[in-house]
């Protein structure tokens, strides 16, 4: 399959966009509409309250856990479907799944990003659904984050990987 | 339509939230070919805003701007939850966790969140030094350091069966595990809880 096809410019994107047919104008509302249900999902099940966060990690509820788990299950089914009954995209396109190369940063990085995800109680999505919230005071939290992929964008070079 | 209203304004169980969440993979890739992941969204806003000349964020960004547009619909859909389908009671939290936090300073469970840490007062004390611009750091250095967050590596990777993305996610677990069990309650102490 077209599993090793990554026609993005660049490796290190992690959410390429590998679509051949450029969204313009009210196309691009789609992408809006999905985030706006993903965004409601999160608050709805209370993904983005710093307490259920600290359940997790305390493995005093299997909420998180059950979320995160049947989301993978899911994810499974669906790309397999989509491999195996070759559904292609809505402009007609053979749908390219991005391959994750191995790197040292999954390992030191992903152990960095977990410090900061239970001490803000949340990954980068829920973040923006916490503004969204009106949890204003985490737009501070945000400008962090942003200081944080900068940070590691300026001095990538010095970092093992 | 009120009854539904009433309905789908309880907490969501993992169960119908989880697999919602899983539809957002072929959604983005039937509708653009698109691989789902949010930290992304922090590199393009660095990349659009602040790319300093900087190799790491000298790209075209436009071509990601799909990204953005989900993760501003992701704060709409913030703002209509909390406005429009409220859960009309108070959060439950397991009794254990509020134990644990009660021990650690925090007294008000009756929000999404501890109003104690997260209000603007503590913009510029220790709390927000540690809650908002330490932690916050910490997500964006290591989600992009890492290729990924819970969506890119969790939920994207693993969904197409990628080890890399399985072991990026135990590294956050444990990255979690190693500040809640060790280091939160020395830090919470410093900065006066």
């Amino acid at each position: 399959m077209s599993k090793n096809l990554n026609q993005t410019e660049d490796p290190n994107c992690v959410a390429p966009n590998s679509s051949q047919t450029k969204d313009k104008g009210l196309a691009l509302l789609k992408y809006v509409l999905i985030g706006t249900v993903f965004g409601i999902v999160f608050v709805k099940a209370e993904i983005i309250s710093w307490f259920r966060i600290q359940e997790m990690f305390r493995l005093q509820s299997f909420h998180m856990f059950g979320v995160i788990g049947s989301a993978i299950v899911t994810g499974i089914i669906a790309i397999q479907l989509i491999k195996r009954l070759n559904i292609k995209s809505i402009h007609g396109e053979e749908i390219i799944i991005p391959t994750k190369e191995f790197k040292k940063g999954q390992v030191i990085g992903g152990f960095i990003f977990g410090l900061g995800w239970a001490i803000t109680g949340a990954c980068p999505g829920p973040l923006f659904a916490q503004i969204g919230s009106g949890y204003t005071v985490i737009l501070v939290t945000l400008v962090a984050a942003l200081a944080g992929t900068w940070v590691y964008g300026k001095f990538e070079k010095y970092f093992p990987n | 339509m009120h009854q539904f209203i009433g309905w789908i304004s309880q907490p969501w169980p993992w169960y119908v939230a989880g697999p919602m969440i899983g539809l957002t993979v072929p959604a983005l890739l039937i509708v653009g070919n698109k691989a789902f992941g949010i930290s992304s969204s922090l590199r393009h806003i660095c990349a659009a805003c602040i790319p300093a000349g900087i190799p790491f964020f000298t790209y075209n960004w436009k071509k990601e701007i799909w990204n953005l547009l989900f993760v501003l619909g992701t704060a709409i859909g913030g703002f209509i939850a909390i406005n429009f389908l409220a859960n009309p009671d108070t959060i439950v939290i397991s009794e254990a966790t509020q134990a644990d936090l009660t021990a650690l300073g925090i007294t008000n469970f009756s929000d999404l969140m501890p109003s104690e840490i997260f209000n603007w007062d503590n913009v510029f004390h220790g709390k927000g030094l540690v809650f908002f611009v330490i932690g916050g750091f910490l997500v964006g250095f290591g989600t992009r350091y890492a290729g990924g967050c819970t969506s890119g590596h969790a939920i994207m990777g693993i969904s197409s069966l990628q080890w890399p993305s399985l072991v990026a996610t135990i590294f956050f677990m444990l990255g979690g595990f190693f500040m809640t069990h060790v280091l939160l309650a020395p830090l919470m102490k410093l900065v006066g809880f």
